[in-house]
C-alpha cells in the first residue's frame, strides 16, 4: 500500500494536439483510503487510473507512489491491481488458477499462495467453484474471479476498479458494493473507483472524486459533494434532480431576483462582469403562501406525485426550479405563490464555481 | 405449455428447389459411384454385379498403399508446419495502420493465384538452370534437381504447399487475435503473465475454434491435393510425388479402370470424412 501523488498530471491521446484527454492535475491519494471518481462518460476518468495503473503514460507530468516516481514504470513493475469493465478471465484455467495467476507469476510457494486464494475465494464466496473452469461460469461469477484476481495481492500499491459492476445485475451489484466496502475494512487496501453512477460511488468512497470534460472539479465527501457543490457540473450531477440554478443580478451588495434582495451563504462579493447564479436543492426549495424574508414570487408550472414526495416545478423569474416536498400534491397547488430559499441552503455561482 | 404447431405440408414446396439441386449436384453422382463400384462394366449395355470384389482388389493394391503413406505424411507435414508457421505470421503482423493493410495485401496474394499457375510459377522457380531458387542452390552446392530425385520434389512440392496456403492460416489467425479485447492484454500485464503466458492462456484459447477451421480446410484440401504437383512434377520422378487423388485419376481416366476407381473415390472420401470427424471431436470446445 502506499500513498499515490499525481503532480501536474495531464494526458493527450495521440493525434490529439489541441485538446487534453486529461488536463494537468495535482492531486494526493492517501494510503489506505476509498475514493471513487465519478463523471459522465468521457470526462477522463478512465484515462486518470490507466495513468496510475501504468496501462497510460502520461504526456506530462509525474506519478510516485510513495514518493517514489513511477511515472516510467510498466504496470507490471508498479504493483498495482486493476479491474476492467467486463470481466475477464482465463478461459483455460480453473478459478482457483485464475486467482493464483498474479500470485504465480510473481514466484509465491504453493502454501501460501493456497492459503491467500481461499482467503480471497471466501471472500467472494468462490470458494465451492474454485475447481471448476472459469469459461463455464455465468458473467457475475466471472467478474467476481476479476474482482478476486485484483484483491489476491496483499502487497499492492492500490487496486483501482473500472466500472466493475456495469454488467453484474442489480440486486447482486448491491451486495457486491457492499462486500467491496467490508473488503476494503478487511483488507486495508486503498481502493480507486471509477463509475458514472452517483448511487454507486456515494455508497462506497470516503472521498469522491467528481470529473468533468478532463477536469477534476470537486474532491469531497458524499456530503460535501451534496451540500455545497464546488461547481454548477457536481450540482447538477449529484442529486436526482439535480441542484437548481437561479439566474440572479447583483445590486448593492446582495444578489436579486426581479427586485428582491436573497441572502446566501456566500460571504465574498462575486467577481464582477460573471453571470450569477442562486444554487438551492430541489430537497430545500420550499413554497410559501405569504411574501417574508428570502422569498421571491412563483408561478407553479407542474406537479408530479410521487408518491413519498410531490415534485413541484415552478418559475421563479426566468428560470425553472424544482422542489420537493413532504406534503402531498393539492397542498402545494392551493398554496403556492412564493418560494422561500433557507439562506444556509443556497450559494451564490459565478459562472460555473461557487462563491465561497 | 405452448399451443401445438399448425401443421404446413406445403412448406415442403419451399425446400423442394434445394432438394433438387442437392440431389443433383451431389447425391445422384455419388449413387452412381456406388453402382460402378460394385460392377464390372464391361460397355455401355454389358455390367455384371462382382459384388465387393473391387474394393478388395484396390485395398490390396501397392500402387494404392505407396499414395496413401505418401499422402498421408504429405498432410501431416503440411499441418505440421502450416499451423505453427501461421499462428506465428499472425503475431509478428503489424496489429493496425498501413502497414497492417501492406502486410494483409502481400500475405493474400499466393491465395489469389490460379492452382495450376502456382503449379507453374514453381516449376520455373525451382529450375536449376534458369529458376531463381534452384539456380542458387544448385550454385551453393547443393545437389538440387527436383525432376530427378524423389527426396526434392517431395520437397519442393511441400514447400510449394506451405508458401500457397500458410498466409490462409495467418489471416484467419490474425483475425482472430485482432478480436481479442484490449482489457485482456492490460489484466494480464497487470497480472505480470510473461510474453508465453499472454499467448498460452489468452491468445491461444481465443484462436482456438479458427484453428479449428483452418486446421480442417488445410486436412480436406492437402488430402485432396491434385493440381499442384500434376503441374510441377506430374507425380514423379517415379512415384515419388503421387498423392491419392493423382492415383485416382490415372486409375479412372488414365486406365479407364471405372469400377476400382470408383470403389477407391468412396474409400477416399471415407477417409477424409473420418479424419475430419477424428480431429473436428479432438479440437472441439470441451463444452
Amino acid at each position: 500500500m502506499a500513498r499515490i501523488d499525481l503532480e501536474d498530471v495531464g494526458h493527450r491521446y495521440a493525434g490529439a494536439t489541441d485538446s487534453w484527454a486529461l488536463r494537468p492535475l495535482t492531486m494526493t491519494w492517501n494510503d489506505g483510503g476509498a475514493y471513487a471518481l465519478l463523471g459522465p462518460s468521457g470526462c477522463g476518468k478512465t484515462t486518470l487510473l490507466n495513468i496510475i495503473s501504468g496501462l497510460i503514460t502520461p504526456t506530462r507530468g509525474k506519478v510516485s507512489f510513495d514518493g517514489r516516481d513511477v511515472t516510467a514504470l510498466a504496470p507490471e513493475a508498479r504493483n498495482i491491481a486493476q479491474v476492467f469493465q467486463f470481466p475477464v478471465v482465463y478461459d483455460t484455467m480453473t478459478v482457483f488458477d485464475n486467482l493464483a495467476f498474479p500470485l504465480r507469476n510473481r514466484g509465491w510457494d504453493a502454501t501460501r499462495l493456497r492459503r491467500r486464494v481461499e482467503e480471497v475465494a471466501d471472500i467472494l464466496e468462490l470458494r465451492a467453484d474454485l475447481a471448476r473452469r472459469a469459461r463455464a461460469l455465468s458473467a457475475d461469477q466471472k467478474q467476481k474471479i476479476s474482482l478476486g484476481r485484483g484483491l489476491v495481492r496483499p502487497d499492492v500499491a492500490a487496486v483501482l476498479f473500472d466500472e466493475p459492476l456495469t454488467v453484474i445485475d442489480p440486486h447482486l451489484k448491491w451486495l457486491l458494493r457492499r462486500k467491496l466496502k467490508q473488503i476494503h475494512q478487511q483488507l486495508q487496501l486503498s481502493l480507486l473507483y471509477v463509475t458514472h453512477d452517483q448511487t454507486e460511488a456515494l455508497t462506497f468512497a470516503d472521498q469522491v472524486v467528481v470529473m468533468s470534460e478532463g477536469e477534476i472539479v470537486q474532491v469531497g465527501t458524499p456530503q460535501q459533494l451534496f451540500e455545497t457543490p464546488a461547481h454548477r457540473f457536481v450540482g447538477h450531477f449529484i442529486g436526482s434532480p439535480g441542484m437548481n440554478f437561479l439566474a440572479c443580478e447583483w445590486s448593492a451588495g446582495a444578489a436579486t431576483i426581479g427586485g428582491v434582495r436573497l441572502q446566501t451563504s456566500s460571504a465574498r462579493e462575486p467577481p464582477s462582469g460573471a453571470a450569477l447564479s442562486i444554487g438551492v436543492r430541489p430537497e430545500y426549495l420550499e413554497l410559501a403562501p405569504a411574501p417574508g424574508p428570502n422569498r421571491v414570487p412563483v408561478r407553479v408550472a407542474a406537479i408530479q406525485d410521487q408518491g413519498i414526495h410531490t415534485m413541484v416545478q415552478v418559475e421563479i423569474g426566468a428560470s425553472l426550479a424544482w422542489a420537493k416536498l413532504r406534503s402531498p400534491a393539492s397542498a402545494a397547488r392551493s398554496a403556492t405563490t412564493f418560494a422561500h430559499l433557507p439562506p444556509q441552503r443556497c450559494a451564490l455561482y459565478a459562472d460555473e464555481r461557487r462563491v465561497p | 405449455m405452448s399451443p401445438a404447431k399448425p401443421v404446413n405440408q406445403r412448406a415442403w414446396w419451399f425446400v423442394l428447389p434445394v432438394l433438387i439441386s442437392v440431389a443433383f449436384s451431389a447425391l445422384v453422382p455419388l449413387m452412381t459411384i456406388v453402382n460402378y463400384s460394385v460392377q464390372d462394366i464391361l460397355g455401355p449395355d454389358q455390367a455384371v454385379f462382382v459384388g465387393m470384389e473391387w474394393y478388395k482388389e484396390i485395398l490390396r493394391d501397392p500402387e494404392l498403399h505407396g499414395a496413401l503413406y505418401r499422402q498421408l505424411l504429405f498432410t501431416a507435414a503440411v499441418l505440421a508446419i502450416e499451423i505453427p508457421l501461421g499462428v506465428a505470421l499472425a503475431l509478428a503482423m503489424p496489429e493496425r495502420g498501413w502497414r497492417a493493410s501492406l502486410t494483409l495485401v502481400l500475405l493474400a496474394m499466393p491465395l489469389l493465384i490460379p492452382w495450376n499457375v502456382v503449379g507453374t510459377i514453381w516449376q520455373i522457380f525451382a529450375r536449376g538452370d534458369i529458376g531463381l531458387a534452384g539456380y542458387v542452390l544448385t550454385q551453393l552446392g547443393i545437389d538440387y534437381n527436383y525432376s530427378q530425385h524423389p527426396t526434392d520434389a517431395w520437397l519442393t512440392v511441400l514447400v510449394m504447399d506451405v508458401w500457397h496456403w500458410t498466409p490462409l492460416v495467418a489471416l484467419l489467425s490474425y483475425a482472430a487475435l485482432r478480436a481479442i479485447p484490449e482489457p485482456f492484454y492490460q489484466a494480464a500485464r497487470i497480472d505480470g503473465a510473461s510474453r508465453w503466458a499472454v499467448f498460452r492462456y489468452i491468445e491461444l484459447p481465443k484462436m482456438r475454434g479458427v484453428l479449428t477451421i483452418a486446421l480442417l480446410l488445410r486436412l480436406m484440401d492437402s488430402f485432396m491435393i491434385y493440381t499442384e504437383p500434376f503441374v510441377l512434377t506430374g507425380g514423379g520422378p517415379g512415384t515419388a510425388t503421387t498423392f491419392l487423388s493423382q492415383y485416382l485419376t490415372q486409375k479412372a481416366v488414365g486406365q479407364f479402370d471405372l469400377g476400382p476407381a470408383a470403389a477407391f473415390s468412396l474409400v477416399y472420401f471415407l477417409i477424409i470424412l473420418l479424419l475430419c470427424f477424428v480431429l473436428y471431436t479432438f479440437m472441439k470446445d470441451p463444452q
